[in-house]
C-alpha cells in the first residue's frame, strides 16, 4: 500500500529530527471565511497535520471553548457539506494532511460508507471519532480501518497498559494520547507525569504519537515535544481566534511551530 | 432470571459503549462490580431491606374505578410508584446505584436530572449513605421545577444549572458526562434512566424491574390472570422498562410505551424519539434519536420535563423493532387534561410525565382500542408540577 500523506509527513519529520505540529480548527467558526483563511494560513506556516473539527450539537468530550465554537458554527449554519467544501478548497493549494475530528453521529447519520468516500474525495487523510473506543463496534471499526482514510485512535491516561498496546497497534497514521483525564480546554499548566506517560506510549507504539488536550503555550509544546512525535493544540487556538481573529490565531500557531522546531525531536526514535 | 445484553451491551443492534476512551476502565469496573454484587447475598439482602424499610416497597396496585367509568374500560390498575419515598420510581435505581458506589469505594456521586425527580432521588440516597452529591440540571428545568431544586439542596446536594445547548435534560447529561470524564477516579455517575453506555441500561432496568415483578404478582392475585395491556410513559424509559421487564416473556400481554408528542408529531416540537426519530448515537449508546439529516441532535420538547429528551433507552428501540412492544404518543394538551382529571376522579395527582400514559389509556379506552385488564405504571406524583400547570391556565381544558 502506498503510504498516505500522514505517513509521509511523519517520515519526513523523523528524517529532519523535528516534532510535528497539529493545530485544531472548528469548521465554520466563527464564519466559513475565517475557516478558509485559518486553514490556508496554518498550511503555509508549516502545520504538519490539521485536525478539522466537524461541529456537533452535543460535544460531550469538549470543554467550554470547543462547546462554544461548535455551537457557534452550527448556529452559523455549518453543515457537513460545508466542512467538505472547506477541505476541498484547501486542497487546491496545499498537500497538508487533514484529519477530520468528529463525534460519531454525524458520520453515522450520513452512512459510514458515504461519509468516508465523500471525505476522501474532498481530500481528507484521516478520521478521528472521539466516541468510538477500541472494541465498541467491531463492524463499524473494521469499515473505517479498511476505508481510504486513516482511522486515528485515542489513548487516555486511564487506559490500561495492555489496552495501550492494542490501541496503538490498531491506530492508523498516528495515535493520539489524551494529556489528561478530562475534557478539551486550555490550561495554565500540564501535569508533571505527562512526559513519562507519553514516553511509555511511544515505547510500545508502532505509529507516531501525538499529545493533546490542554497543551496551550509554546512552553507546553516544548515540554511535550521531548516525549512524543507531535503536539496537538486546539482550545488555545480557538480562544485566540476569539480574541485576536485569524491573525491572532496564526500568530500563536507560528509561536508554537517555532517552539517545536527549537525543541527538536524526541530522542526515542533516533 | 435477568436477561443479559451480553458483554458488548447490545439489545439487538442497539446499546453499546460509544464514549471517550477515558471512561472505558470505569465502565469495565462498574460492570464487574455489578456482576459481583448480584452474586453477593449480603448486597442483595441489604438492597431488599432498604426497598422495604426505606423506599416503602411493595407499592400498591390500586384499581381505579372512577377512572374506569370515565374511560369506559375496566378493570384499570395503577401501579403506585408515586407512593415510594421521594414520590417516584426513580429511587429504586438510586438506592441500588448508591450501594454499588459504596461497594466500589467511590465517595462522590454525580447525576443529571430533568424534572428533578431523579436528582431528588439521588440526593436522598447520597444523604443516606453519606456520599458527596452534585446534580446537573438544565437551567430551563431549574426554572420550571424550582421546588425540586430546593428539595435537592435540603438533602445536601449541590445543584449546578447547565446553560449550554437547549438547557434541558440532554445538556445536563452532557455536563454530567464531562464531569465524569474529569473525576472518574473517585466519582460514580448515577445515571437516571435506561440510557447511556453499557452497563447502565442493564443496571437501571434491573433495579427498576421490581415494579413489574410486583405488579405481575399483584394483578394475578387480584384478577387471577395476567393483564391484557401494560402501559407506561417513555422519556428515557426507565419506569417503562421496569414495568415491562417482568411481562416481556408473557407474549399475550401487550406492552405499550407512551412518548411525549409535545405540540404534535411533525411539529418539530416533540420528544417522540421512537415515534419520529432515526437510529443514532448520543450519550454513549446507539438508539432512536431525534436528529437532523446531518446527525445533529434535534431539540426535544414536552410539557413534562422528565420526558423532554431526544433519545430513548436502547432496549426500547429493540422492543419496538422486534414488535414486542408498541410505542404511541400523547401531546401536551392531552397530558395536561389527564393531569387535571385523575385528581378529580381518584384523589391522586400524577406527575405530568405519568399523565401521558393515563391520557393514552383514557383516549384509547373511549375508542375501544385497548384490551382489559390494563395495568398502568403511575410512575410519580405530580406535586412538583402543580405550579407549572396552574401557570398554563385553562389551555389544558381545550
Amino acid at each position: 500500500m502506498v503510504p498516505g500523506r500522514i505517513a509521509r509527513r511523519f517520515a519526513g519529520l523523523a528524517a529532519e529530527g523535528r516534532a510535528g505540529f497539529i493545530p485544531f480548527v472548528t469548521a465554520g467558526y466563527p464564519t466559513p471565511d475565517h475557516t478558509r483563511d485559518l486553514l490556508a494560513g496554518l498550511a503555509e506556516l508549516g502545520a504538519d497535520v490539521i485536525e478539522l473539527g466537524i461541529p456537533f450539537s452535543d460535544p460531550m468530550a469538549d470543554g467550554p471553548t470547543i462547546q462554544r465554537s461548535s455551537q457557534g458554527a452550527l448556529e452559523g449554519g455549518t453543515r457537513v457539506d460545508d466542512v467538505f467544501a472547506a477541505l476541498a478548497e484547501l486542497r487546491r493549494t496545499s498537500e497538508v494532511p487533514v484529519v477530520l475530528f468528529s463525534y460519531l453521529n454525524p458520520v453515522y447519520a450520513r452512512g459510514v460508507g458515504t461519509f468516508v468516500s465523500e471525505a476522501a474525495e474532498a481530500g481528507a487523510d484521516g478520521i478521528l471519532p472521539t466516541d468510538l473506543p477500541l472494541g465498541a463496534d467491531p463492524a463499524l471499526e473494521a469499515r473505517l480501518t479498511e476505508s481510504p482514510l486513516d482511522f486515528v485512535r485515542l489513548i487516555a491516561p486511564t487506559t490500561s497498559a495492555d489496552r495501550v498496546r492494542e490501541i496503538a497497534r490498531a491506530s492508523q497514521g498516528f495515535v493520539y494520547y489524551v494529556a489528561r483525564t478530562g475534557v478539551t480546554g486550555a490550561r495554565a499548566e500540564l501535569r508533571g507525569e505527562l512526559a513519562a506517560e507519553a514516553g511509555a506510549v511511544c515505547a510500545v507504539s508502532p505509529v507516531p504519537v501525538a499529545v493533546g488536550f490542554g497543551v496551550s503555550t509554546p512552553g507546553h509544546a516544548r515540554a511535550v515535544a521531548a516525549a512524543c512525535d507531535a503536539v496537538a493544540v486546539g482550545s488555545a487556538l480557538v480562544d485566540r481566534l476569539d480574541g485576536g481573529g485569524v491573525a491572532g490565531a496564526l500568530a500563536l500557531a507560528g509561536e508554537l511551530r517555532a517552539a517545536l522546531d527549537e525543541a527538536g525531536r524526541s530522542a526515542r526514535r533516533g | 432470571m435477568i436477561a443479559s445484553p451480553g458483554q458488548a451491551g447490545r439489545f439487538g443492534p442497539y446499546g453499546g459503549r460509544y464514549v471517550p476512551e477515558t471512561l472505558i476502565p470505569a465502565l469495565d469496573e462498574l460492570a464487574a462490580a455489578y456482576e459481583a454484587a448480584l452474586a453477593d447475598p449480603a448486597f442483595l439482602a441489604e438492597a431488599d431491606a432498604l426497598a422495604a424499610d426505606y423506599v416503602g416497597r411493595p407499592t400498591p396496585l390500586y384499581r381505579a374505578r372512577r377512572f374506569e367509568a370515565a374511560a369506559g374500560i375496566a378493570p384499570v390498575y395503577l401501579k403506585r410508584e408515586d407512593l415510594n419515598h421521594t414520590g417516584a420510581h426513580k429511587i429504586n435505581n438510586t438506592v441500588g446505584q448508591a450501594l454499588l458506589a459504596r461497594r466500589m469505594g467511590k465517595p462522590r456521586i454525580i447525576a443529571e436530572t430533568g424534572a428533578g425527580q431523579h436528582g431528588v432521588a439521588t440526593a436522598t440516597a447520597c444523604a443516606l449513605f453519606d456520599l458527596e452529591c452534585v446534580v446537573y440540571m438544565g437551567s430551563e428545568d431549574v426554572e420550571r421545577q424550582s421546588l425540586n431544586v430546593y428539595r435537592m439542596e435540603l438533602l445536601g446536594a449541590e445543584v449546578r444549572p447547565v446553560e449550554s445547548g437547549t438547557r434541558t435534560l440532554k445538556d445536563a447529561t452532557n455536563e454530567a458526562l464531562r464531569d465524569w470524564v474529569t473525576h472518574v477516579a473517585d466519582t460514580h455517575y448515577v445515571i437516571g434512566s435506561v440510557v447511556g453506555p453499557h452497563p447502565f441500561p442493564l443496571i437501571v432496568r434491573d433495579f427498576q424491574a421490581v415494579i413489574g415483578r410486583e405488579a405481575r404478582r399483584q394483578i394475578i392475585e387480584a384478577e387471577g390472570r395476567l393483564p391484557a395491556t401494560v402501559v407506561a410513559c417513555v422519556g428515557g424509559g426507565s419506569n417503562a422498562m421496569g414495568m415491562f421487564h417482568a411481562f416481556a416473556g408473557d407474549e399475550e400481554v401487550a406492552l405499550v410505551g407512551v412518548e411525549a408528542a409535545g405540540e404534535g408529531l411533525g411539529s418539530g416540537r416533540s420528544s417522540a424519539s421512537l415515534g419520529e426519530g432515526r437510529p443514532g448515537v448520543l450519550h454513549g449508546s446507539l438508539s432512536y434519536l431525534l436528529q437532523d439529516p446531518d446527525g445533529q441532535v434535534a431539540p426535544a420538547h414536552s410539557v413534562a420535563a422528565g420526558l423532554d429528551y431526544p433519545g430513548v433507552g436502547p432496549e426500547h428501540a429493540h422492543l419496538m423493532d422486534s414488535g414486542r412492544a408498541r410505542y404511541v404518543s400523547v401531546g401536551d394538551g392531552a397530558a395536561e387534561r389527564a393531569f387535571r382529571e385523575l385528581p378529580a376522579l381518584e384523589g391522586i395527582i400524577p406527575a405530568l410525565e405519568t399523565a401521558h400514559a393515563l391520557a393514552w389509556v383514557a383516549e384509547a379506552g373511549r375508542r375501544g382500542e385497548v384490551a382489559a385488564p390494563v395495568a398502568v405504571c403511575l410512575s410519580g406524583r405530580g406535586d412538583k408540577d402543580v405550579v407549572h400547570v396552574s401557570r398554563l391556565g385553562g389551555r389544558g381544558e381545550a
